[in-house]
């Protein structure tokens, strides 16, 4: 067993562009879920509205890749409304219901044969990131080269888009840390917990909840405009539920309502994911048998992986519940 | 504080009158009481009598959940800076009544005006900026707040609740340390001070009252309405609460509250109104409503012939 490639790998991952958008998404779910209490199961929905909105420039409107930002935050704002004005002034698990249909409703109509000629149907989107891989090239990247650091190799259009992915993190972490020391953040904090204490002290709490929901989309959607312009093209199927949760359990993981929580999470996420991962797979060469009886083999690694982690997360919240950086003493109260 | 204060020192320099805090068995009778006292000396004690000065009119307030009735007031007015209770027994629809006039609840039918200004269909988030305030049976301080933050939400108006504003600190530092020190003004009055940096978590359930309606304070209010401020409280800590209602009136503002605690609604109301069934059955000075038949045998039937204190 060679343990250090194991470690490498996951390093790789714990640092790499899977990290990064996830941390992009995690931002801006931290918005809503951590910090306005708004139980959004559709962050995906918002990424895909981001990526979309990127990836239709180029090859349905035949515009420049960078109206896609505009284009990109239109999509989520809409979408943020579309969810919000029905639900909002309801109780959250309403919310929670109307997000999940929402991604998934955003998730067929993007894929659907109808609607070919204005989103790709099941091809998706390509041939749209040029325009942002020639700003790497004109900073003096080597897209198709080989950059070295400490014991890691970057491909010359990996170390590119990591360094934007970062940057966007590092943009949207501070954005999000300097609301929450605001006045803003303390009513926002104060309506996850009771609703009408806020509206009687004179707030308007719809209002309040609806800004969250729509800056914590607007994020996400940058989150799915990275994933496009990474992979430079735009998939429907990548926008599944599955991306959600997995955002979900990075944000808890690393703890709710706070910044670096929302950062770290979803670094540490693909950090186990992987290492379980490769760990496994090295372990597993060949099948494990018990008699007859097969009780594991190489195919089967990819599900116990995540087994694994649905345990680790179960033990979390037992042990842990504020996560990794969140705050045990505000988590210890009950909203009584 | 509204310029329409009709009495009493209208500065936050009040906060720290000595008189607030004092024992209330050698409580002189402020300037304010003696005043609200008299205006209301003249008014006759029936349901819905008319006030000399009302700050809140209510006519023809009328909610039905289903096939009950939970509130159905014709008249009610309530005297600007006065302390006036609202009693009754479990149900008679008070909460709901609150709820109604505070926009947190619709009635089917009925109108009411606040400061001469009409007040329905007003969202309760906009009843703070025109100075009507609550706070609630159930104590709703954020816990997960710390005490001095929960102050700090109080205050109407902060620039810095403005999402834009809240990404440029320089827009709202300065208001942020003014109202700071208003929060810390008000939490020493209320003896919260030493608790300002814990979370509203760790208070006992009085100091939470307290908190809430310290906060509740912090938006300025002219009228001041409490749902049951003494439940939950210990003997001790009702008699700081009496006085801080009282120093409420003092400083010129309206008090209306719910309460069962009748020793608290003899003691500092100076007037008294009661709901039964949905319905206001009986208005007057809290001596008028002690020797009230309807009262007595709506409210306190089985202790008929006697004294509304003598038992409690």
């Amino acid at each position: 067993m060679d343990i250090g490639a194991v470690l490498e790998t996951a390093i790789l991952q714990f640092i790499g562009f899977n990290a990064c958008y996830y941390a992009i998404a995690a931002i801006g779910l931290n918005v809503q879920f951590g910090y306005a209490g708004l139980l959004n199961f559709g962050q995906a929905g918002f990424m895909a509205a981001g990526a979309y909105g990127l990836g239709q420039t180029v090859q349905i409107f035949e515009i420049s890749l960078w109206w896609g930002l505009l284009i990109g935050i239109g999509y989520a704002t809409f979408l943020g409304l579309l969810m919000g004005v029905p639900t909002l002034r309801l109780r959250s698990d309403y919310l929670a219901i109307v997000t999940i249909a929402s991604a998934e409703i955003v998730r067929l109509v993007v894929r659907s044969v109808k609607f070919r000629g204005q989103f790709g149907g099941t091809d998706g989107l390509t041939g749209f990131a040029r325009a942002y891989q020639q700003v790497g090239v004109d900073l003096g990247l080597d897209l198709a080269g080989q950059y070295g650091f400490w014991i890691f190799t970057f491909s010359g259009r990996n170390l590119w888009n990591l360094i934007v992915g970062w940057t966007l993190v590092a943009i949207f972490g501070t954005i999000v840390w300097l609301l929450m020391r605001s006045p803003w953040g303390r009513v926002l904090k104060a309506i996850r917990e009771d609703e009408d204490a806020v509206r009687s002290l004179g707030k308007n709490v719809y209002s309040y909840k609806m800004q969250a929901l729509i800056l914590g989309g607007v994020i996400g959607s940058f989150a799915g405009m990275m994933l496009a312009l990474g992979n430079a093209t735009v998939q429907p199927d990548n926008f599944s539920r599955d991306l959600t949760f997995f955002v979900l359990t990075g944000l808890v993981l690393g703890g709710v309502a706070k910044v670096t929580g929302s950062i770290v999470g979803p670094m540490l996420f693909w950090f186990i994911y992987s290492f379980l991962d490769s760990f496994l797979r090295q372990l597993i060469d060949k099948p494990v048998r018990i008699g007859d009886f097969t009780l594991i083999q190489s195919t089967d690694v990819g599900v116990v992986v995540f087994m694994i982690m649905g345990v680790l997360l179960v033990l979390l919240m037992v042990y842990r519940p504020q996560g990794l950086f969140g705050n045990r003493k505000e988590m210890a109260f009950e909203g009584r | 504080m509204l310029p329409s204060d009709a009495t009493g020192p209208a500065s936050p320099a009040a906060a720290d009158d000595p008189g607030v805090d004092a024992p209330l068995a050698t409580a002189a009778e402020s300037d304010a009481a003696r005043r609200a006292r008299a205006a209301l000396a003249g008014v006759a004690p029936e349901p819905g009598a008319a006030k000399p000065d009302p700050i809140l009119t209510a006519a023809g307030i009328r909610r039905a959940f289903g096939g009950i009735v939970a509130v159905d007031v014709e008249r009610v007015e309530v005297q600007r800076g006065s302390i006036t209770a609202l009693i009754g027994p479990n149900g008679a629809g008070k909460t709901t009544f609150f709820n109604l006039l505070t926009g947190f609840d619709k009635p089917d039918t009925g109108t009411w005006s606040f400061d001469g200004k009409d007040m329905a269909g007003v969202a309760p988030h906009r009843m703070a900026a025109r100075g009507m305030v609550r706070t609630f049976q159930l104590t709703k301080s954020l816990t997960k707040l710390p005490v001095i933050e929960n102050m700090k939400l109080g205050a109407t108006g902060q620039k810095g609740e403005k999402w834009w504003n809240g990404l440029i600190p320089g827009t709202w530092k300065q208001q942020e340390a003014e109202i700071e020190a208003r929060a810390d003004q008000l939490l020493q009055r209320f003896k919260l001070d030493h608790m300002r940096d814990e979370y509203a978590g760790a208070l006992s359930g009085g100091q939470r009252k307290l908190l809430e309606m310290a906060r509740a304070l912090m938006t300025d209010p002219t009228l001041v309405m409490l749902d049951e401020p003494m439940a939950g409280v210990n003997p001790a800590l009702k008699q700081s609460l009496n006085a801080h209602v009282k120093g409420l009136r003092d400083e010129g503002m309206t008090v209306l509250f719910v309460e069962h605690d009748m020793d608290m609604v003899h003691d500092i109301s100076d007037w008294v109104i009661v709901m039964a069934e949905g319905r206001v059955i009986a208005e007057g000075t809290p001596d008028d409503i002690s020797s009230n038949p309807a009262v007595i045998d709506a409210y306190l039937g089985m202790h008929q012939g006697r004294s509304l204190l003598e038992d409690l």
